[in-house]
């Protein structure tokens, strides 16, 4: 298993490389087709200038060139994983990304789980009272969640329990000058990342809920279920291992889908809540239109969410054996 | 047993006794009080800039955190005069080709090293002449700066510069930065761009990308005693609503450049602890200008951009856009509040949609079937709410005349390029600056014959022999009286012609804790050091 499982793995990154090729060159085409460009932006913050200032800018940032002259300088730095220096943050492109990925790895992989976990058990909630008032009640609430912007949600909360009641901070990801012990340190983090994730992980809630209530109104039904009843199996056992798991099984697929998409959220949500994330800096990169910034960013995104994939296959796997044995047999040993 | 206290010593206890109940129902901004020293001052940051070197960007948003850290030669007075600071006397020669400087006697760098004439010199020649944004315009002639001792920097120029135009510019364009750390390197990626080295009163400390700017109290700073404050933090808070709730909740004293809405303004100032003031900004003045691309054969004509302007009522900008906060109606590009150039000799218009019609169709564009003239394309520049609602308030104004309007929006960097290299516009909204001198960043949105692609200066297709020669007079005018009388003439040619329409000038609210004192005592409030800024203990 170790070893298919190694080599499984092996083959999805191998798979990936032709993934983040294509959105490389989807993100110069797409800034390229922006109106106005990095000076313009650059010019738009610090205002006037003399009749040659533009255009010494441009020189010195290397956006003269004639547009396939910058494509492939642009496609070398992405070959050769060196996208150089950033005008948007002045810092190497590298450092600004890695100083702000940490935040977005535990504000996303927070919500995400909250997101499935709450979903998952609202929905299971819901299916086995189907058709009971508090089956409408929850899937009615979790869709009103999901109807409501993220960022207005994010304001509501703050209004309720920072300015009203005070039960969280205001902003941040930690305390200026708080606690610098270790776990001093995770709890104040812990406690500026409350807000944020809660609010992100109701607003994508919903579809975990539905897919699980479903899932387990089918599985319910099934053959394998109604033969664990007759054999006298506890009930809570029968819901739990024979109900439940197997409908996990798409809830734990569309989290691979849905983790894109919570990164999009999560510039809004960043935002609100001035999180200094992945989300944020991609916001400020394309309102500068600093190429060689968004790219990295796009490109620490699109990782990120290749790696979330490979994760949810490999739970995947776990959650359903035949799945497993299947990827075993069609590896290298065959 | 007692005998009765003194009569003069009962009336002096009776009297201190009023005082002191004065004293302590009065407001405190009434009583003048001892400054603290010490505290934390938290103040929401303005934006982050791409770096924070003044020297290189002299911009509203390096200036916020910068100018506590760097310096430059003078600042403005609360009288509207300059106040010395790195340097101490200044003076220009008659033929405008030299302008000296003497420099302030045991100033020191953060770092230890000491500040000299050499270090002036570097900034000039290196950076303000080649780099900086503002300074490209008003050192274009400079040849050379001699240092012939420590103390003392003399600018040279190859054509005359009127020094009444670099009074005025010091306080925006003559940041110092420091020679020893900068010499030999790349400039626009040297590292100290984003932890500045100054010799103002406070040390830059730290920043944490998207969080905070963290400044700490310079104990060898050149003015004894000052600065008051231990620490200033900037937090990076981008979204407007949390810098209000920040306010409410005491996480940050203050927010400055109107960063909270408008429309919260008047909450926040009902709250006991915390008010808004508008005062401090006289010395950055914005307009919002209505900019007509003349190259459309409708706009070309002055009756036209005068019926424009007839059709606007400012006064409603002011109180409906703005709420009555920080902004007034412009008759000029040139405000109000620039007492040195002001002048109200000129054409002044009126709102008179009446009159307004009559024009159009004097000029040959009558209503066709009753219906509209003709119509345009309008783009208000995104850089502020205020911009964009006035382009929604034009457009209703000028429906009203029977002008059809079409609105296009573009995010920041698109309409610099829509509306200053491809001219993709019939009329534009903007938020043009008046920085003190008007040879800056005002006569470059009248001066005919510029390239492409130079954001914020004429691209509207206007080139008017007269305004460009009084352009040109005035930029090498080294007499300021007569330098004045060319200004007021430009003033005149400009309202005139209109060939830009100035609507309404506005400058910004700060909103403050009241525990914050000397907040705004000076014209370039946000943007000075807040030396003299203390925090009263809770």
């Amino acid at each position: 298993m170790a070893r298919g499982t190694g080599s499984f793995i092996l083959r999805r990154l191998v798979h990936a490389v032709p993934v983040i090729l294509i959105v490389a060159v989807g993100v110069f085409l797409l800034l390229a087709a922006a109106p106005g460009d990095a000076v313009d932006a650059y010019l738009a913050q610090t205002g006037s200038g003399d009749t040659g200032f533009a255009a010494q800018l441009r020189q010195q940032w290397g956006l003269d060139e004639s547009l396939p002259v910058r494509f492939l300088m642009y496609m070398e730095s992405v070959v050769t994983l060196d996208l150089g220096w950033s005008v948007a943050v002045s810092a190497p492109v590298t450092e600004a990304i890695l100083v702000r990925l940490p935040s977005t790895i535990l504000l996303m992989t927070s919500a995400i789980l909250l997101a499935a976990v709450l979903g998952s058990v609202l929905g299971a909630v819901a299916a086995m009272r189907r058709g009971s008032p508090l089956d409408g009640t929850i899937t009615t609430i979790g869709l009103a969640l999901n109807a409501m912007p993220g960022f207005w949600l994010g304001l509501i909360f703050i209004v309720v329990f920072v300015v009203g009641l005070g039960w969280f901070p205001l902003a941040g990801m930690s305390t200026i000058d708080g606690p610098t012990d270790p776990v001093g340190h995770a709890l104040d983090i812990a406690w500026h990342l409350a807000l944020p994730v809660i609010t992100l992980a109701l607003t994508y809630m919903a579809l975990y809920m539905r897919l699980m209530r479903g899932a387990m109104i089918e599985t319910r039904a099934s053959d394998w279920v109604r033969a664990a009843r007759a054999r006298g199996l506890p009930s809570g056992r029968i819901v739990r291992g024979h109900i439940a798991r197997p409908a996990l099984l798409p809830v734990v697929t569309m989290l691979g889908l849905q983790a894109g998409a919570m990164l999009g959220g999560s510039v809004v949500i960043e935002t609100v809540f001035a999180i200094p994330g992945l989300g944020s800096l991609a916001y400020i990169a394309v309102s500068r239109r600093d190429l060689p910034l968004v790219a990295g960013v796009v490109l620490a995104g699109t990782v990120l969410v290749i790696v979330i994939n490979i994760v949810v296959d490999l739970a995947y796997a776990r959650l359903d054996p035949r799945v497993a044995d299947e990827r075993v047999r069609s590896g290298p040993n065959r | 047993m007692h005998s009765r206290p003194h009569p003069r010593r009962r009336a002096l206890t009776l009297w201190s006794t009023v005082a002191l109940a004065a004293a302590i129902s009065l407001p405190g901004s009434v009583v003048a009080q001892e400054p603290v020293t010490g505290g934390t001052l938290v103040v929401a940051a303005d934006s982050e800039p791409a770096n924070l070197n003044p020297a290189i960007a002299a911009s509203n948003g390096v200036f916020f955190v910068s100018s506590k850290v760097v310096e430059p030669l003078a600042e403005m007075a609360a009288d509207g005069g300059l106040k010395p600071l790195l340097a101490t006397e200044w003076m220009g020669s008659d033929d405008g080709l030299t302008f000296t400087v003497k420099l302030r006697e045991g100033v020191t760098w953060h770092d230890g090293e000491p500040f000299t004439s050499a270090d002036v010199a570097f900034s000039a020649m290196e950076v303000w002449k080649p780099l900086q944004n503002l300074g490209r315009i008003v050192f274009a002639n400079l040849e050379a700066v001699d240092t012939p001792d420590d103390l003392t920097a003399v600018f040279r120029f190859s054509a005359p510069t009127p020094s009444q135009l670099i009074e005025n510019a010091l306080p925006a364009i003559t940041s110092v930065i420091p020679r020893h750390l900068y010499e030999g390197t790349d400039i626009a990626t040297n590292e100290y761009n984003l932890k500045p080295v100054g010799t103002g009163p406070f040390v830059f400390t730290e920043y944490r990308p998207g969080e905070l700017f963290r400044l700490t109290r310079n104990e060898a700073y050149w003015d004894e005693g000052k600065p008051y404050l231990d620490e200033i933090i900037f937090r990076v808070l981008p979204d407007p609503a949390s810098k209000a709730a920040a306010l409410e909740t005491g996480d940050i004293h203050l927010t400055a450049f109107s960063a909270v809405p408008l429309t919260d303004l008047e909450r926040l100032d009902a709250i006991d602890g915390l008010s808004a003031v508008t005062e401090g900004y006289d010395g950055i003045t914005y307009a919002i200008s209505l900019d007509p691309n003349h190259r459309r054969a409708e706009l070309a004509d002055p009756k036209v951009r005068q019926a424009l302007r007839l059709a606007i009522d400012p006064q409603l900008i002011v109180d409906t856009i703005f709420l009555g906060y920080g902004a007034t109606p412009a008759t000029g590009h040139i405000p109000r509040s620039a007492t040195e150039f002001y002048s109200e000799d000129k054409p002044l218009y009126t709102y008179d949609p009446a009159a307004a019609e009559a024009l159009l169709d004097e000029a040959g564009y009558p209503r066709i079937d009753g219906g509209s003239r003709f119509a345009v394309r309008l783009r208000p520049a995104p850089f502020f709410a205020e911009t964009r609602a006035t382009g929604d308030y034009v457009r209703q104004a000028l429906e009203a005349i029977g002008i059809d309007v079409e609105i296009v929006s573009a995010d920041a960097p698109g309409h610099i390029q829509a509306v200053y290299t491809d001219h993709d516009f019939d009329l534009a909204i903007n938020s043009p600056v008046y920085r003190n001198d008007p040879a800056i960043s005002t006569t470059i949105l009248f001066q005919g014959g510029l390239p492409d692609g130079v954001p914020f200066s004429n691209q509207w297709g206007y080139d008017d022999p007269k305004m460009n020669q009084v352009i040109a007079d005035a930029a090498t005018e080294v007499d300021p009286a007569a330098r004045v009388e060319l200004y007021h003439e430009f003033q005149r040619i400009a309202a005139e012609d209109l060939p830009i329409i100035p609507l309404v000038e506005f400058t910004f609210t700060t909103v403050t804790n009241d525990r914050v004192h000397n907040v705004a005592n000076n014209p370039r409030w946000a943007t000075s050091s807040w030396a003299d800024t203390w925090l009263a203990p809770e």
